[in-house]
């Protein structure tokens, strides 16, 4: 057990953060040393969600190992899906329908916009400023709405499968991303004009937290924490996978290397994921949205390793396979875990305010951590 | 750089270790000793750069544990993997996180679920499961009667 609060020899007092505290967004615990109100030492606590998926995916098949992906990183779970698939796709060489690859990118860049929808409010809100959630989820809503009508779940998606998609997509699908677009696109005004151009929230945001180039490659960071600091990562344009390559979109940069640099990148993002889901949109190919493949999977022995970028960054699956029909080891590559470790060089000499403001940028989903 | 010449040059530097394209990335094979100067050579040769530990991981292969560092350069934009081979009795390697911090994490995670040392880390110590748990759940050799669900 950990003590609530004690204090050591050199005047310091050792606090919990979490596992229940709603900065934390989920089970993290952090413990702190203070100096007076300054963090001095940062020290994660991780495990409270912790449920093996590695193992568990060890005797599950090649089918069904996809679905306990939708669980690690609930706010991408399209992505996560996407990952899985395209390593079974690439160990077995299935060709996959452009239907499907249309499809599959379009839910992938929805599900962008509501995970950083999520964290904008989720963010606002650590601050102080609750008016943004409402905002936020008033759009995100629209969107669940849609993968529901299509997928038929509005969390754990579970709709990639290796081949292609689960089954076509709803009739209204393209008329409501397309009215989605519309409306987001007059609501996303709002959202600088709440949140990005106030006074009081840029004061908090800017000089905090602060992340060299170098110290962000050496932690690991991935996805817009990185590009905060002027890392470019963006798995989608340099190792393209689906159709990303025959898209325009730009990687966002910022050279701010603070958590309002990461801010900012991950605002830009949403206008980068509205531009490739209009260009997309008017043009998926008629078709078969799934290829044929076997019913009892089995990869060919030997090691496969795919990427793609999630929400918060970089997500790896090492498959290793022995030619069975489980794999006989996986890896997550989570990019919660290393964000993560990078969160006691932030924090370090600032103040404990200003962790929930770093924290809330760093946008950590604990499951995707923990695995 | 492309896989071939990168090939050649990790070859001509390291000519004891083996070299094979894999199915995404040149797999370089080391004896477990060599690790910090084969990787304190990758980091800092501008040739090569390779600045970004992306994933390290560890497979149980029930006879040796390998250990599986994936490398990438982030000037150069090219990838590699590092395996080294440990006993499986007494597992133990030296730690990777004072050339890459990302490592530190990671490593601690690897100790915990297969019980590999890292000598010279800085606390190595249980990371997910809790301080009294007995035995590495990704060993291959693990059961747990009560927890497991076997299909």
């Amino acid at each position: 057990m950990f003590e609530q609060v004690s204090a050591n020899n050199n005047g310091e007092l050792v606090i919990n953060v979490g596992p229940q505290h709603p900065a934390t967004h989920g089970v993290l615990h952090l413990l702190i040393t203070l100096h007076g109100e300054t963090v001095t030492k940062l020290e994660p606590n991780l495990g409270y969600i912790h449920r093996s998926i590695e193992k568990m995916c060890e005797s599950l098949s090649y089918r069904q190992f996809i679905y306990t992906t939708s669980r690690m990183d609930y706010l991408s779970s399209h992505i996560n899906n996407h990952a899985c698939a395209l390593g079974v796709e690439k160990a077995m060489q299935i060709e996959i329908p452009e239907r499907a690859e249309y499809i599959r990118v379009l839910m992938s860049e929805l599900t962008r916009l509501a995970s950083h929808q999520l964290w904008w409010g989720a963010m606002a809100m650590d601050l102080g400023a609750l008016s943004p959630f409402f905002y936020a989820f008033r759009e995100r809503e629209v969107i669940n709405d849609i993968m529901e009508e299509t997928c038929g779940a509005r969390l754990t998606m579970n709709y990639f499968v290796p081949g292609g998609v689960m089954y076509d997509i709803h009739p209204n699908f393209v008329k409501r991303v397309k009215d989605f677009i519309v409306l987001f696109k007059s609501k996303i005004a709002e959202y600088d004009e709440l949140v990005t151009g106030n006074v009081i929230f840029q004061n908090r945001m800017k000089n905090i937290g602060i992340i060299s180039k170098e110290d962000a490659i050496s932690y690991g960071c991935t996805g817009p924490t990185a590009r905060g600091s002027g890392v470019s990562c963006d798995v989608r344009k340099n190792y393209p996978y689906s159709i990303y390559k025959n898209v325009q979109f730009d990687e966002v940069l910022e050279y701010g290397c603070d958590a309002f640099s990461r801010y900012q990148v991950r605002i830009k993002e949403m206008y980068q994921s509205v531009r490739i889901i209009e260009q997309l949109i008017d043009q998926i190919p008629e078709g078969e949205f799934q290829a044929k493949t076997k019913a009892v999977i089995k990869l060919p022995k030997g090691e496969f390793y795919t990427r793609v970028e999630t929400a918060r960054g970089e997500l790896g699956v090492y498959i290793v396979s022995e030619g069975g029909t489980t794999p006989y080891r996986i890896k997550f590559r989570s990019p919660g875990f290393s964000n993560l470790s990078a969160l006691e060089h932030m924090v370090k000499g600032h103040k404990i305010g200003d962790l929930v403001a770093i924290m809330g940028v760093l946008d950590l989903v604990i499951p995707d951590i923990d695995r | 750089m492309e896989n071939e010449e990168l090939i050649a040059q990790v070859q001509t530097r390291f000519p004891e270790a083996s070299i094979v394209l894999g199915n995404d990335f040149p797999e370089v094979s080391i004896d477990s000793k060599q690790l910090l100067p084969v990787l304190q050579t990758l980091k800092t040769e501008p040739s090569l750069a390779f600045n970004f530990l992306f994933c390290e991981t560890c497979v149980d292969w029930k006879t040796h544990f390998t250990m599986v560092y994936h490398l990438e350069s982030t000037t150069h934009r090219h990838n590699l993997v590092i395996k080294a081979n440990l006993d499986r009795v007494q597992p133990e390697i030296e730690t990777a996180c004072h050339l890459y911090r990302a490592a530190e994490l990671h490593e601690r995670e690897i100790f915990d679920l297969f019980g590999i040392i890292f000598t010279n880390h800085p606390h190595l110590r249980r990371i997910l499961l809790t301080d009294d748990w007995v035995g590495y759940p990704l060993r291959k050799d693990y059961d747990d009667p009560i927890n497991m669900i076997k299909l």
